[in-house]
């Protein structure tokens, strides 16, 4: 299962996150591209291949988005790809760009992650409806709230677990964002500010909620030998991993993430990596509502099930913890530009993995960094695991 | 450890046709998979990877990947999207391979154009918001321009482009998987209904449903299925200027490029001597004349002569689409290629039937995304 060729990230860029961008997708995808090219050492005459990731149509109402995007993202007189997995896809955009690479085609990949959800008026919420079934589940007017609130309620009764437990999550990542300078919704809040929001969908309360949000992250990908050419701290992709299950979700229990453990697993058979909670020292899990981050930490097998919670309880997963989870701010924090999102957590480990996150760093130096993303009809799961 | 060669080894798919209202596209999709499946001799449960061809708005559905992976024994399995035609979903799961990670991998493309009430309209969605959509410029009247300017630049007739729809539609007639065979006249084509001149109702290949579903193996992974390969040799794909306003129309640029890289990977000097069939997209009749120059199997300007010479016919040099293309098959996004793909693997294992082309060894697929795109793919197949 080992691949022929080491690919590693060289460059990574980030657009700052916000509510209603001036700027087109286009300007947005430029933007990051044009950073993490400037990161990499390497000039776009060298990109021999773009990857483009980016989720919906329905947000910015445009047909064919990924040709749209093709010239803000540098995708032009090139081979150039749009590969998607609904939320997933911001990390599913590193495994597209890592195949690319490994397959032996192209030396190096620029990855372009993009989303502007604010084109869909009143509220990008609406567009989630087309995400259902036409048949059985549109028709009951149902948005993302809802079916969250189905899972985190199956997640707090399984495991026994409080709200105030989940609340500390949202305090954790928002507080993180502080420092990182994309970042959307950061500001200090305790657990009472939490449970005391407004609730959207009984247990899942405002502040519990990732924003919506315009941006754009971009990561550049280099074989070897043109990596260590080119780097003086080029970061490996040790592993990747997605799995998607059944469309029929409500007939699942949705306590755990299968999906995720499955990725997981493909991701850590690739590293090698046989105790994850050991071996890995950092990771960014997805995190679109508080819940979310401890049910994906479990199914990234970096805890027992119904553990996370009590592990955010004693401060393991803070900055400084033996684990940090979210160090960037993740989603509840730094903003949730769908695609753009899981490829901003990618940049976070990158960032992490070279000493390079500033205020943010975390501290022991860390070597290795698992970021996931998960998305369609809580069904998609995809990992990566990064490492210097 | 050395690259090992990666092949097609099991192909099905659903006969084409203009409206399917008796079955669901996960019925299809269902369809087609068994027959793949079956071909290859394989389990769903033996598939590493599978990649599914869709774009949202022509599906109704956002995030259209959710509705795949029953129908294809995917579930808990990798999958996912790419929004391309056909070819670029082969040059996906051809690439996920290559890295040595995987042994089988799956491509599913299937069209439901059918449910689409006003189908201009959501090609409309793909114009550029801001400067070119409040034009309102519907793609047919795009291809008119294309199509007013490629003939301008090459002095082809529109009877050439006629001569096209007459004989695609004609090859159509031997496969049964085609949904528009007929026996036309190119007077016929002539005289259709103006659409944007000199765009006419015949040059524009009739929308149609259907699902295919591909299975791709490694070398190792074909010799213990104990299967006939047909191998990949070379595959590209190319996205070419992607402003409309700012295009050169009378060139496939995509076409070009991704077929020179395509024939330099086979290791082809000279395609008109050592390719034995060309599928090449048709979607509008001038078109297939422009990706026939384009991809090198004529000069430019020549290739109306060459066909009116009968040098593309079933008989002649180079047979180009014989499985009737898009004319004959029906346009369905992302699935037509892939059809011509299943017409290029028949052939070259020799089960064309009445329509088999002898000792055909090496086969061209070329395929285009569609107005407003630039984007294209070739794939070169060999045995």
């Amino acid at each position: 299962m080992k691949p022929y060729r080491k690919v590693a990230v060289i460059g990574a860029g980030l657009t700052k996150f916000m509510r209603r961008a001036l700027e087109t997708g286009r300007e947005l995808s430029f933007y990051a591209a044009k950073e993490a090219l400037s990161s990499s050492g390497l000039k776009f005459k060298d990109i021999q291949s773009v990857v483009m990731a980016t989720a919906p149509d329905a947000f910015d109402g445009v047909h064919m988005k990924g040709e749209y995007l093709a010239d803000g993202a540098g995708g032009f007189k090139r081979p150039y790809m749009r590969s998607y997995v609904g939320g997933g896809s911001g990390v599913f955009a590193i495994i597209h760009g890592w195949y690319m690479v490994a397959s032996g085609m192209f030396d190096t990949c620029l990855v372009v992650a993009e989303e502007k959800m604010s084109s869909c008026q009143p509220h990008p919420q609406a567009a989630f409806n087309s995400i259902y079934d036409h048949t059985l589940e549109r028709p009951l007017g149902v948005n993302l709230l809802w079916i969250f609130a189905l899972e985190m309620q199956r997640y707090m009764h399984v495991h026994k677990i409080s709200e105030e437990e989940i609340a500390l999550v949202s305090v954790k990542n928002k507080k993180n964002a502080l420092d990182h300078p994309s970042a959307q919704v950061a500001e200090e809040v305790t657990v009472k500010d939490v449970l005391n929001s407004e609730i959207m969908a009984w247990p899942v309360r405002r502040l519990m909620v990732s924003p919506t949000s315009d941006g754009a992250a971009a990561i550049v990908l280099a074989a070897e030998h043109i990596a260590r050419r080119v780097s003086e701290k080029p970061v490996w992709i040790e592993g990747i991993g997605w799995c998607l299950d059944t469309s029929f979700w409500t007939n699942r229990d949705l306590y755990y993430p299968d999906y995720v453990e499955k990725a997981a697993r493909m991701a850590y058979e690739m590293a090698g990596i046989k105790e994850p909670s050991k071996e890995i020292h950092i990771a960014e899990p997805y995190d679109p509502f508080a819940y979310k981050e401890l049910h994906h930490m479990e199914g990234l097998l970096l805890c027992k099930r119904g553990e996370a919670a009590k592990l955010t309880a004693k401060g393991v997963t803070q900055r400084n913890g033996d684990l940090p989870v979210c160090p960037s701010g993740g989603l509840l924090g730094v903003g949730n530009p769908i695609a753009a999102a899981g490829l901003m957590k990618v940049c976070e480990i990158f960032w992490q993995l070279r000493g390079e996150a500033g205020k943010r760093q975390v501290p022991g130096n860390p070597k290795r960094g698992v970021a996931q993303a998960w998305g369609d009809l809580m069904q998609v799961g995809t990992v990566v695991v990064l490492g210097i | 450890m050395k690259e090992q060669r990666v092949g097609i080894i099991g192909i099905g798919a659903v006969p084409a046709r203009s409206a399917s209202p008796d079955v669901s596209y996960r019925e299809m999709i269902f369809e087609a998979a068994q027959k793949a499946y079956y071909e290859a001799g394989i389990e769903p449960e033996q598939v590493d990877t599978f990649v599914c061809l869709s774009e949202d708005f022509n599906e109704g559905v956002s995030i259209f990947d959710e509705y795949v992976p029953d129908q294809l024994g995917a579930v808990l399995k990798p999958v996912h999207t790419i929004c391309g035609d056909g070819l670029y979903g082969i040059a996906s799961v051809f690439m996920q391979i290559r890295t040595g990670v995987f042994q089988i991998g799956v491509v599913e493309a299937h069209s439901k154009l059918s449910n689409i009430v006003i189908r201009g309209k959501v090609e409309e969605m793909g114009l550029e918001p801001l400067y070119t959509r409040w034009t309102g410029l519907h793609s047919y009247f795009i291809a008119g321009l294309e199509m007013r300017r490629f003939l301008y630049e090459t002095g082809i007739k529109e009877e050439d482009c006629a001569e096209v729809v007459r004989r695609f539609k004609e090859n159509a007639i031997f496969n049964p998987l085609a949904a528009y065979p007929s026996r036309i006249s190119t007077e016929d084509v002539l005289n259709s209904r103006k659409i944007a001149t000199p765009l006419k109702e015949l040059d524009i290949a009739p929308q149609a449903d259907g699902a295919v579903v591909l299975v791709l193996a490694r070398e190792d992974a074909v010799r213990s299925l104990k299967r006939d390969a047909v191998w990949i040799e070379g595959i590209s794909f190319f996205t070419g200027e992607p402003h409309i306003d700012s295009r050169d129309f009378g060139r496939a640029s995509y076409a070009e490029l991704s077929a020179r890289k395509a024939l330099e990977m086979a290791g082809i000097k000279n395609i008109r001597k050592e390719v034995n069939l060309a599928e090449i997209c048709d979607v509008f009749s001038y078109k297939a004349l422009q990706h026939i120059e384009a991809i090198g199997l004529a000069k430019k300007g020549e290739s109306g002569m060459l066909l009116r010479e009968g040098f593309f016919d079933f008989n002649g040099e180079i047979p180009v689409n014989l499985s009737g293309g898009y004319m004959g098959i029906g346009a369905m996004s992302e699935a037509t290629v892939l059809y011509q793909v299943l017409e290029v693997v028949k052939q070259l294992r020799g089960e064309a039937g009445n329509r088999q082309v002898k000792n055909a060894k090496v086969g061209i697929v070329q395929s285009w995304r569609g107005i407003p795109t630039s984007s294209g793919a070739t794939l070169i197949l060999g045995v």
